[in-house]
């Protein structure tokens, strides 16, 4: 398909400067050309990541911080005793065969679901047992399994739905005539960061579209521009890859290094083991619910347990 | 804004909304109207069928728009309606009546003026809003219907009720937030009778606040003398009371649209399509609900002190959940999720399905001499025996008021067949408070590419 060769050149343009064009040596020009266009919190961990060379670091600072995590549904245990950590700026991987628990370790994380016990440290403040949007609104993004549209409302709505802080979020704000011109003023500037995104992963022409019409490869763009803009400093990615066809599930892989190189931190769900093994600095492999190996991928390929249970458990 | 910003508004809005909602207007009226012509209406008559016209286009657009705030906007699927229509005229009620209970009032009341019964009447209306709204919105959709008709008939409960029928203490449920030393004899929410409402007329109150009163009263006597001989106060009060419930359709229709382009309305919204979704896009989506819920509550309670204020009583059997249904049908037809929609949806509904069959009754037998209808379906069949159809006609006729359920029965089931979206439910009415097209400045990307690559569905 020529939409791959087409992505490429464009990848070039508004937002991201030239990123792609230059490789990851360019992050650190990257960080300070964009920086006055986003928050100062996020600058500062781009300024860090830029220092910090891409390879293994073992004292990177982990913002997700994952402890004895245990979730009983009836008599089934379905998370038992999980702890891993995700270091700052990198893409780790979470695979497991179906019925491994990670979807449930990922509820468990962002507040969907509570657990029985362990706990949940994000950026050194335990969130176990927070309400998801109190989650959501300290820096932790998720995306879904099954893409959740807010199908009924346009893709400029869905994204500019996403960011933090609005002040037009009070009622009293956004109906009262002296108020409301903050309102404007706030989403006009926020109006430019959503085309910005939209540009980044290239679904602006589908800015007016219903989110309900879009594809399934499309929905998932969605949701992760949309993610994006929460202004997150972890992004949870369930399944981003699952009914993507392969030249729109290079693209997405291609964002999701250039976000990584910018100094997002990723966590991804994943069932394709080529495809974490490939992309992903490390690996965290989960069977019945437990933790059953943790390491980079060349760890994870040598080692037995792991095949034992890709192989055994589906034959 | 910009000048072209400005007219690109105005333009949209002639374009679309104002044309539409005075169209669907103007061809209800000239329908009333010409059908009036018809069958030989007098001018007094006509008068009276447009003010009752408007004024049931004015009550239904309100609380259609009320109901698009709760269903439409934030999918709360509220069936409890008329229980916060009836808590607002029954406070505005205890509130305003005259403390001295002569005459013919049964009860009294507070004896407070009328706008402070009417604020009462709203703020309660809202208050209940948040009790029902507390425990009920952790439950789902079908749960919280359940809640809220239940809660709509404990209301009508409460006011056939002899325990709150009448107190010589002022110490009911409603009033506990205003303590006032106890100035009338008696107080309490009427029982089966009900409240006669004998206060200031609210048209009245309101003409006097605005100094219209007198200027008013000459006009109806001008009126009297040249126009209409008989008495025409009645028909003018009615006319001018369906003007004012018309502006009172245009400040809810600014409010909610205000409301619905807005982050607040763009997370109501959020929530309707999957809650979630926007709780984890770290949106507190409890307090949207409750927000909403107690918004659109307090302006049911407005919209029932409206519909009820200026008749000379209250009854319970007035709160029976029909009027909810009414409501929704009339949601239903304009199309929820658009204000404009749920407007239409209200005069169409008050206009066609309400209101039309009994004009159409009464100009049938204005223009007819007609005999009195049989009593029972029998007899009215009994006619078809000797070939004359003239007894079922009239049985018809007679039962006109139970033929219009029937009526919007299948007109609600040929729309979910038909049109479930309504007639303006499929619009994008874009939740935000600006235009969002690319921004001119930031537009230097130049690319149009379709680069979507996605399985096309």
């Amino acid at each position: 398909m020529s939409e791959t060769d087409e992505s490429a050149a464009n990848e070039a343009a508004p937002v991201e400067k030239a990123a792609t064009d230059a490789g990851p040596s360019s992050a650190e020009g990257d960080a300070s050309a964009d920086g006055s266009s986003r928050d100062a919190d996020l600058t500062d961990v781009m300024g860090a990541e830029a220092d910090t060379p891409t390879g293994e670091n073992a004292d990177r600072y982990a913002p997700l911080e994952v402890e004895g995590l245990r979730k009983e549904f009836g008599g089934i245990t379905a998370v038992d005793d999980v702890s891993f950590d995700v270091e700052e700026g990198t893409l780790t991987g979470l695979i497991g065969p179906n019925g491994a628990g990670k979807s449930t370790t990922f509820n468990l994380i962002t507040g969907m679901l509570d657990p029985t016990a362990g706990t949940v440290r994000f950026n050194g403040e335990d969130v176990t047992g927070l309400q998801p949007h109190e989650i959501a609104n300290r820096g932790l993004a998720r995306t879904f399994q099954i893409a959740r549209e807010l199908e009924e409302m346009t893709v400029l709505e869905n994204m500019m739905l996403a960011p933090k802080g609005q002040v037009g979020e009070s009622l009293w704000r956004s109906v009262m005539p002296f108020t409301r011109g903050s309102v404007r003023e706030q989403e006009t500037e926020q109006l430019d960061r959503v085309w910005e995104v939209l540009d980044f992963f290239e679904i602006d022409h589908l800015a007016d579209e219903y989110a309900g019409n879009l594809s399934g490869g499309q929905r998932k763009l969605l949701e992760m521009a949309r993610a994006l803009l929460t202004d997150p400093d972890v992004l949870l990615l369930d399944e981003p890859f699952a009914g993507v066809n392969p030249s729109l599930e290079k693209r997405l892989l291609e964002h999701i290094h250039e976000l990584r190189e910018r100094g997002y931190t990723f966590l991804i769900v994943e069932h394709d083991m080529d495809l974490i093994m490939n992309n992903c600095e490390r690996v965290i492999v989960m069977h019945q619910g437990r933790i059953l190996k943790d390491g980079t991928p060349a760890e994870i390929k040598e080692s037995e347990e792991v095949i034992e249970a890709y192989l055994g458990g589906e034959v | 804004m910009s000048v072209s910003d400005l007219r690109g508004r105005f333009e949209g809005l002639f374009e679309r909304d104002v044309t539409l909602v005075l169209a669907v207007l103007g061809v209800l009226y000239l329908a009333y109207i010409l059908a009036g012509v018809a069958f030989g209406y007098g001018l007094r008559g006509q008068l009276n069928a447009i003010a009752n016209l408007t004024f049931y286009v004015g009550v239904f657009g309100m609380l259609a728009l009320a109901l698009n705030l709760h269903w439409g906007y934030t999918g709360l699927f509220n069936i409890g309606i008329v229980g916060f229509m009836g808590i607002g005229i029954y406070t505005t009620a205890v509130v305003s009546k005259p403390a001295a209970a002569g005459g013919a009032a049964q009860v009294g009341g507070l004896g407070l003026p009328l706008f402070v019964g009417i604020t009462a009447g709203v703020v309660v209306a809202g208050l209940f809003g948040l009790l029902v709204a507390l425990p009920a919105l952790r439950l789902r959709a079908d749960y919280l219907a359940i809640v809220t008709v239940a809660f709509s008939e404990i209301i009508r409960f409460t006011m056939m009720s002899r325990t709150f029928q009448t107190f010589t203490v002022p110490d009911t449920i409603d009033l506990w937030l205003f303590s006032f030393d106890p100035a009338p004899d008696t107080i309490g929410l009427g029982g089966g009778g009900g409240l006669i409402l004998n206060y200031t007329n609210p048209l009245e109150a309101l003409l006097r606040i605005l100094f219209l009163w007198d200027p008013y009263l000459g006009f109806v006597s001008f009126v009297e003398e040249n126009v209409i001989s008989n008495n025409p106060k009645p028909v003018l009060d009615g006319l001018l009371y369906g003007v004012f419930l018309l502006i009172g359709v245009g400040l809810y229709y600014a409010l909610l649209s205000r409301t619905g382009k807005s982050p607040f309305g763009r997370v109501l919204k959020a929530i309707r399509e999957d809650e979630d979704v926007a709780n984890a896009l770290g949106k507190d989506t409890d307090r949207f609900k409750l927000t909403a819920f107690v918004l659109g509550a307090a302006l049911m309670g407005l919209g029932g002190i409206l519909w009820y204020s200026a008749r000379g009583s209250v009854t319970p059997p007035s709160f029976r959940p029909n009027i909810t249904f009414f409501i929704w049908i009339a949601l239903i037809i304009g199309g929820a999720g658009s204000n404009t929609g749920s407007f239409l949806g209200g005069a169409l509904f008050a206009g066609v399905l309400y209101q039309g069959p009994r004009y159409v009754k009464n100009l049938v037998q204005t223009a007819f001499e007609l005999g009195s209808a049989p009593r029972n379906f029998g007899e009215a069949m009994a006619g078809f025996a000797s070939l004359d159809p003239m007894p079922f006609i009239l049985y018809t006729l007679d039962s006109v008021s139970q033929l219009r359920l029937v009526i919007m029965g299948v007109v609600l089931i040929w729309l979910m067949h038909n049109r479930p979206e309504g007639l303006l439910g499929h619009r994008k009415e874009t939740a935000s408070s600006v235009d969002l097209a690319r921004p001119r400045s930031g537009g230097s990307s130049g690319k149009a590419t379709a680069a979507d690559g996605g399985d096309e569905r």
